[in-house]
């Protein structure tokens, strides 16, 4: 494949051409990273094939009307999972709203100098642990302290506003709620850490223009700087949106587990997520397929907002080149 | 999930008292000398086995019982596949499941307990009285409100909040969903013909959260405020919930306690069954509390291993005597002599 090249020995040189240890060192490493990524690959394609192997009957059996079907009986054998289909979209979308804004405004308030660096770095830091606390406690949290916290203004917010469908109930416990609330949280370090890199990224030659054009600090990054760093910043909600729809444990004792479709912030609801993980424990060979059809819908759900998130991406580069 | 950590804080401690004596004892004895049985099913009496099971360490310290609370339809289907030495079930079983068992099947009633309807409505000043009609309305899910007239036609005084209604059901095949479910078509034929009816897992009203387990429900009830869900006594008491006081088949608003339960069987066990399968879904008597289930152990007639046979003979002949003075301070039901005395004479054909 590649022919080590060859460089005439000068012995009057410090220069050495690559010994054969460091050219087969170099050798092993190609052929590690390779064996890597086609191990990646086939352990995508393994799952997508298992999943989707096991899914079949399910589909076969339900076809489309599984996806439209609200109801989930296990007795008559009907299963629907549009409810947990609308719950997963409506909270990851809410979760992403709340996330997306206070992770964007926290890479601006850390990147374009409101702080001394050094104390940038410290709560850049603070915010990246927000990453390593696992989800469970997340959710432990959301039950004891965010529930009680917000139900006194929910209740208010319904015996006043009860009109407008969004607060339509009262919040009782878990919900849509205090599930995406929590749910935003869990995605801010992803959404902050990768727009702050996007806005680090812009060069100081703009800023400096900018600048230079008699712009005050706020219009700099309102009008320069953040539509600068769009394309990044835009992956970091794609990302967190990916985050969003895949989190299960939180949700799980978050959500509700409640199969309904509602326009209201403080009904329970459910997620294709928690649906998976609270039925798997004691699901029999009838319900192992629908779960697993339900498993391969929201792969597919995640997959297509990735993809999607990605061709944007490619689209905006491009425009931001010509 | 605080009942939880509170049982297996206990079993911890207990564990840790008696461990270094046993232990000690065992590894002198060998590794043969220490049995472990295995069992699943029921959460219904989940406590009172963590109970009997932590305490007749002391009494068999070379007899390790493990349970694993499943959920009774879990623990038939794991009893019927053999992978447990001992299953458990509020539901018993069915003579289809008691046919196709190929260990053959001892049923041993081990205690009993009243299914409440525990809520969570803070500031309520009294106790919550339900109707017949209301609480299968209420369960159906066609009462929307605490203040509906028909919750406060039976409680003239009680200020009951404007909030929505939310049942709190079980997720998993269950025996505590079976009683309940059993019972409550017994009283309302709109339930049994066109509404859930009766089984261990039941169509539930939508916007009813669904979650596994007796101390699933317990806590989730402890944690929403204006639900309400349907538990065994036992697990409201453990967590301070408050219960509704029932109307009974006499009329009268009936509130769940161990007393009443003891009163309740007494008054309803004319005849038992030679397999000791017996559902009472609208008990007799002025004094008794409508939802009352009996829990089983099932046990398998012809073991592989006599030693294991011979130590869960001495296991549940010890829970139906000595075991039984455990259960009124969880607010189970102490078996009536004469059961108890079936049970044991029923644990004769386990070999």
């Amino acid at each position: 494949m590649n022919k080590p090249f060859v460089v005439p020995v000068k012995l009057d040189s410090i220069c050495q051409p690559p010994s054969s240890m460091v050219l087969l060192v170099d050798r092993a490493f190609r052929a590690l990273a390779r064996l890597g990524v086609i191990v990646i690959l086939v352990l995508l394609a393994a799952l997508v094939f298992e999943i989707g192997g096991k899914a079949i009957p399910g589909i076969q059996k339900y076809g489309l009307d599984f996806i439209t079907g609200n109801v989930w009986d296990v007795n008559q054998h009907k299963f629907g999972i549009l409810p947990a289909i609308w719950g997963t979209l409506y909270s990851a979308l809410i979760a992403l709203l709340i996330g997306g804004f206070f992770g964007i405004s926290m890479a601006i308030f850390l990147t374009q100098d409101f702080l001394p660096p050094r104390l940038a770095a410290v709560f850049r830091t603070i915010v990246e642990l927000l990453a390593a606390i696992p989800s469970v406690v997340y959710g432990l949290w959301g039950i004891y302290v965010v529930i009680p916290a917000i139900r006194p203004l929910t209740d208010w917010l319904h015996h006043s506003f009860g009109w407008i469908p969004f607060f339509g109930t009262t919040l009782s416990g878990p919900g849509l709620l205090p599930a995406a609330l929590v749910l935003a949280i869990m995605i801010l370090p992803t959404i902050a850490a990768v727009s702050q890199d996007a806005l680090s990224a812009v060069p100081l030659k703009t800023k400096q223009a900018a600048h230079g054009m008699g712009t005050t600090h706020w219009e700099a990054i309102l009008q320069v700087i953040v539509p600068a760093a769009s394309t990044g910043i835009f992956g970091a909600l794609v990302l967190g949106l990916g985050r969003a729809l895949g989190e299960t444990m939180a949700l799980a004792m978050l959500i509700g587990n409640s199969n309904q479709i509602s326009l209201s912030l403080f009904s329970p609801a459910n997620t294709l997520a928690a649906l998976l993980a609270l039925n798997f424990p004691e699901a029999g060979p009838n319900e192992i397929e629908v779960l697993m059809y339900a498993a391969l819908i929201l792969m597919l759900i995640t997959l297509s907002v990735n993809i999607a998130g990605s061709l944007i991406m490619a689209y905006a580069k491009r425009g931001n080149k010509k | 999930m605080k009942l939880r950590i509170a049982i297996l804080g206990s079993i911890l401690a207990a564990a840790a008292l008696s461990a270094p004596v046993s232990q000690a004892q065992t590894a002198k004895a060998g590794d043969g000398a220490t049995l472990t049985l295995r069992g699943a099913g029921a959460t219904f009496p989940a406590p009172l086995y963590k109970k009997w099971i932590a305490a007749y360490r002391k009494v068999e310290p070379t007899t390790l019982v493990e349970y694993a609370p499943v959920g009774s339809g879990d623990g038939v289907k794991r009893f019927l596949a053999d992978s447990v030495d001992f299953g458990a079930s509020d539901a018993a079983m069915t003579d289809d499941q008691i046919a196709s068992a190929k260990q053959g099947t001892v049923l041993v009633p081990a205690t009993a307990g009243l299914i409440v309807l525990a809520y969570n409505l803070p500031g309520l000043n009294g106790p919550l009285k339900l109707s017949r009609d209301t609480y299968v309305a209420l369960l159906m899910g066609k009462i929307p409100r605490w203040n509906d007239a028909r919750i406060q036609a039976t409680n003239p005084g009680l200020n009951l909040p404007d909030r929505e209604i939310v049942v709190v059901a079980r997720q998993d095949s269950s025996g505590t969903t079976f009683a309940l479910t059993n019972h409550l078509s017994a009283v309302s034929p709109q339930w049994r013909d066109r509404g859930p009816g009766v089984g261990k897992v039941v169509a539930w009203p939508d916007n009813a959260m669904i979650v596994r387990g007796n101390e699933g429900v317990a806590s989730r009830i402890k944690l929403s405020v204006g639900s309400v869900g349907y538990i065994e006594y036992s697990f409201a008491r453990y967590l301070g919930l408050p219960t509704a006081h029932l109307e009974n088949k006499e009329g009268r608003f009936v509130a769940p306690s161990d007393v009443v339960g003891e009163t309740t069987l007494a008054a309803n066990l004319n005849r038992i069954p030679a397999n000791l399968r017996v559902f009472i879904p609208d008990p007799d008597g002025a004094e008794s509390y409508p939802i009352i289930s009996f829990s089983w152990l099932l046990l398998k007639e012809r073991n592989a291993d006599p030693a294991k046979a011979a130590a869960l003979k001495r296991f549940v002949n010890w829970g139906l005597s000595e075991g039984q003075g455990l259960s009124s301070e969880l607010g189970y039901i102490r078996l009536p002599a004469n059961v108890a005395e079936l049970g044991k004479a029923a644990l004769t054909r386990v070999q």
